[in-house]
């Protein structure tokens, strides 16, 4: 196939095809198409409404992972268990052997009416934990990265029998690991959206070219360039996607304002509404959005002219 | 203007329509183009616009080889030569007046409104002006296919089969229309098989009559 001379199409002239209220000289060659733009307009404000909760999911779950990485990043905890007579000595010997550790701030020996605070919601208030052989907790500040867990871990086993050295790592890593896959998630999902929203725009302007395939051909027989054929198409369907996409995350943002804020009963399912500059986000999608239809009826237009000599 | 030396073409697929074609357009003379149906004429005047390119032979069209001419190139060569078709297409969606200044507004340049009530006065389509292609009668389609091919003042003007769904007095009123265009110094290809046409305006202007036949191009003899 012999390739396109498209090198015309220069985007000033289509951007002044766009914003220009009269919308241009070459607008009315092109017949009005009503069913087909209110399809437009529809499918782009569907698109553009799911597009926002996409993207509150992928915020959301993103701050999630941010939040509970730097949590297990900033501290460890030390589990001394030896029976009675000894507890006091090794607790002191673990102690000892943190303080000289580098990497780490002051250690915190949590009191017993703090461990037994903890055990509560285990045991209940009522058992008498002072009865148990309940090992003493070292909570460790982290306050460097040159602080290395794995060689504290040795010296404890070493010079602290029983003491055991937890970094979280087992219960929390899966939780930071599935935020981040929601995350990513709904990133992909926005990558789907954008892709159907392409496909849904550019099978529309095919139509669209196809039904007008008779007027293409009267307008390159009186000298038309492809510039301003493709134009008017282009700048119809940019449009429709951009308004269809106002719309839709307009009700798409309204929504997410809507949902119950953010508390602790609630975990993460309260805390999908954006935060902060996270409400500007949204307002990319009609840009987006604009960006997808032009290119995508740009594509169209430059097949559809290939056929017409 | 238009220059054409052994030039040959055929639809794909199909045995050579036309052949060893050899034709010299001259500036400001009326030509006929005749020869029975089926015989090449439409594709000859296609072949002029750049719609179809020759298969065989060497073709220039104001003195570029329109083997070599770009999408954008074809669009220009068709801004410099104005054609009207038997069943000529319009715009439905626009009013005549619109639908004949389309050449400009699809060039970009601005619509003289004054100079477009003129031509529209010129094809007396005055009172159709803001009447709608679907309910002109076939007369009137013509005269609005002959105001939209000159509306650029192209250097040359081809009518396919112009009159071919035309009754004999509006067929003639339309050839005026083609006479005068010439007589103000247009260069006028006509293809027509209507040898009582061509007969009724070589009495009124001279006029050159070339004649397709088994493929080839012969000037016709003085028996027209």
């Amino acid at each position: 196939m012999k390739k396109l001379d498209f090198r015309g199409l220069n985007l000033k002239a289509l951007w002044l095809g766009l914003v220009r209220s009269d919308g241009g000289a070459g607008d009315r060659i092109v017949p009005p198409t009503g069913f087909t733009a209110q399809l437009t307009v529809f499918s782009a404000g569907a698109m553009a409404f799911l597009a926002v909760f996409a993207l509150a999911l992928a915020l959301a779950t993103g701050r999630l992972a941010e939040r509970w990485s730097s949590e297990l990043a900033e501290s460890v905890t030390v589990r001394v268990s030896a029976p009675v007579a000894e507890q006091e000595a090794r607790t002191q010997a673990a102690m000892q052997i943190l303080q000289t550790t580098p990497g780490i701030g002051q250690p915190r020996l949590l009191p017993d009416e703090e461990v037994a605070h903890l055990l509560t919601p285990w045991f209940g208030p009522d058992m008498p934990v002072d009865a148990l052989p309940v090992p003493a907790l070292i909570d460790v500040p982290v306050t460097d990265s040159a602080f290395d867990a794995e060689g504290l871990r040795l010296r404890l086993e070493a010079e602290a029998p029983g003491s055991i050295l937890d970094d979280h790592t087992q219960w929390r890593q899966p939780l930071v690991s599935a935020a981040k896959r929601l995350s990513a998630l709904g990133i992909v999902s926005l990558l789907l959206i954008a892709a159907a929203s392409a496909a849904m725009i550019t099978l529309a302007a095919k139509a669209a070219l196809a039904a007008n395939g008779q007027v293409i051909r009267v307008l390159r027989l009186i000298g038309a360039r492809d510039i301003t054929i493709a134009t008017a198409f282009v700048r119809r369907f940019t449009q429709r996607a951009a308004v269809g996409a106002s719309v839709g995350t307009v009700c798409g943002m309204i929504a997410v304002a809507l949902l119950p804020g953010m508390s602790a009963a609630g975990g993460f399912l309260t805390g999908l509404a954006f935060q902060g500059w996270g409400w500007l986000l949204p307002l990319l999608i009609p840009v987006i959005a604009a960006a997808v239809g032009f290119f995508a009826t740009r594509w169209a237009a430059l097949k559809m002219l290939g056929a017409v000599r | 203007m238009i220059e054409m030396r052994d030039v040959g073409f055929g639809y794909h697929g199909s045995a050579e329509l036309l052949s060893n074609m050899t034709l010299s357009l001259q500036p400001g003379m009326l030509h006929f183009l005749t020869g029975p149906s089926g015989s090449g004429k439409t594709t000859l005047l296609r072949l002029c616009y750049a719609d179809l390119l020759p298969t065989t032979g060497e073709m220039t069209a104001f003195g570029q080889d329109v083997r070599s001419l770009s999408r954008d190139g074809i669009a220009h060569l068709r801004r410099r030569v104005g054609v009207v078709h038997q069943d000529t297409q319009f715009l439905d969606h626009l009013p005549v007046a619109e639908n004949v200044a389309l050449p400009l507004t699809v060039s970009g340049q601005n619509v003289d409104m004054e100079a477009l009530r003129d031509l529209l006065g010129w094809v007396q389509l005055g009172p159709q002006a803001r009447a709608y292609p679907p309910s002109l009668s076939g007369g009137e389609r013509q005269r609005a296919a002959l105001a939209r091919a000159v509306i650029l003042s192209p250097d040359l003007v081809l009518a396919d089969e112009p009159t071919g769904n035309l009754d004999w007095d509006m067929s003639m009123r339309l050839m005026q229309l083609l006479i005068e265009l010439n007589k103000s110094g247009k260069t006028v290809l006509v293809a027509t098989h209507d040898l009582n046409l061509i007969r009724a305006t070589k009495a009124q202007v001279a006029a050159r009559v070339l004649r397709i036949s088994g493929g080839s191009l012969q000037l016709a003899g003085a028996d027209l």
